[in-house]
């Protein structure tokens, strides 16, 4: 079944605590900006196919908490190689969940290469990933929740979601606001020493 | 006498010196010696990128994380890069890149050739600054400098090592 893009976020997000969550560009950003704008979000507003590798650079800096990195399959398709890196790399506390309406949503929908046979989290086991799987229900979504949480190793999903569009929900989009908004949230005094 | 240190350890030195804990390369024959003096130390978390764009990308997330990272790659990986570069620039946040530059001084390659002559345009483009060494001497003060543009004062900086440096050679008849 496609599951519905925000109430999956919204799953995804609930009772967060110290989460830090890297939106990819467009859709993704709105979406976790609907489930509340706050200062551990990192949304992008461009610098497409960079997402993943954000996440590692959080999740390799803050290496206690949990990073989670939200993004479209359009997104993660242009940066698929950073998956081989992360995979090197395997931060036991990074988690990278792609919304996969197998579209370019944002640009008027055209298909993407997961519509046409590319399937991603093959790709991720392919690369090493210890975890990666296919979610096409809430209730796998609620467990993938939890998993995160526990930072229990790294972990990939494609999440099956509807093509809906949704109303934006705008974050603040002075990216050197965005980024010391979320130093300060983590660094505390040391953002600014 | 004391036989002269590779420029590479001194670069190593200033790299623990200014705590630039994560450093992520695409390889080049000119990097090798840094690369693996990198690899060999223990407080140093060497990433290994497949394109040099996800250097970029790395910084950002390290830097909002409140690690420092530098990124070593040659100069036709500048080209790779232009795109994650206008993030930094939007975001600003702090880099270093150490670039080994071709189709600089002498080259052999022709295919080297147009990246390499335009290697400093497409970072100007990005409003980086742009630093060079071509001798010996001159590698480790450049390095600092630049370490500390990107890290004391929040630039956007390349510290380009010259084939000066380097050597360029000849295909056909160099043997090594
Ligand atoms: C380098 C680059 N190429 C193209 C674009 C245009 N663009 C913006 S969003 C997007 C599609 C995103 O698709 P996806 O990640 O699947 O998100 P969706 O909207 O489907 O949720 C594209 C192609 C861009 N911003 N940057
Ligand atoms: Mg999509």
């Amino acid at each position: 079944m496609k599951l519905d893009r925000r109430k999956v976020v919204a799953e995804l997000l609930t009772e967060r605590g110290a989460l830090v969550v890297v939106a990819g560009l467009g859709a993704c950003a709105w979406d976790i900006t609907a489930a509340g704008d706050t200062a551990l979000n990192f949304p992008l507003w461009g610098g497409m196919g960079a997402a993943a590798m954000v996440g590692l650079g959080l999740a390799l800096a803050q290496p206690r908490r949990p990073v989670l990195v939200i993004t479209g399959d359009g997104e993660m398709l242009m940066g698929m190689s950073s998956l081989a890196t992360i995979a090197v790399q395997r931060p036991d506390n990074l988690s990278i969940v792609v919304l996969d309406n197998e579209q370019y949503g944002e640009t008027g929908h055209q298909a993407t290469h997961t519509a046409m046979g590319a399937e991603l989290p093959a790709i991720a086991r392919g690369c090493g990933f210890d975890h990666a799987s296919t979610i096409t229900k809430m209730g796998a979504v609620a467990e993938l929740r939890n998993t995160i949480h526990d930072r229990a190793g790294l972990r990939f999903a494609a999440i099956k979601i509807t093509p809906a569009d949704y109303p934006k929900a705008l974050p603040p989009r002075d990216g050197a606001w965005l980024k010391h908004r979320m130093r300060v949230a983590l660094l505390g005094e040391q953002a600014h020493a | 006498m004391v036989a002269a240190r590779h420029w590479s350890e001194e670069v190593f030195a200033l790299l623990r010196k200014y705590r630039a804990d994560l450093i992520s390369y695409v390889p080049d024959a000119g990097h090798a010696k840094l690369i693996d003096r990198c690899r060999a130390d223990i407080e140093t978390r060497v990433v290994p990128l497949t394109t040099e764009e996800e250097g970029v990308a790395l910084a950002t997330g390290a830097w909002l994380g409140g690690t420092r990272h530098v990124m070593l790659m040659q100069s036709s990986g500048v080209g790779n890069c232009i795109n994650m570069f206008a993030m930094l620039k939007t975001c600003q946040v702090p880099f270093l890149t150490l670039v080994t530059m071709r189709g600089d001084f002498g080259e052999f390659h022709p295919w080297q050739m147009p990246m390499g002559q335009g290697t400093p345009a497409a970072l100007g483009l990005m409003d980086f600054i742009v630093l060079r060494a071509d001798a010996a001497r001159d590698v480790a003060p450049t390095v600092e400098a630049g370490l500390r543009f990107a890290f004391n004062s929040y630039n956007r900086v390349a510290v380009l090592f010259g084939q000066r440096l380097l050597g360029a050679k000849d295909f056909r008849t160099v043997r090594e």
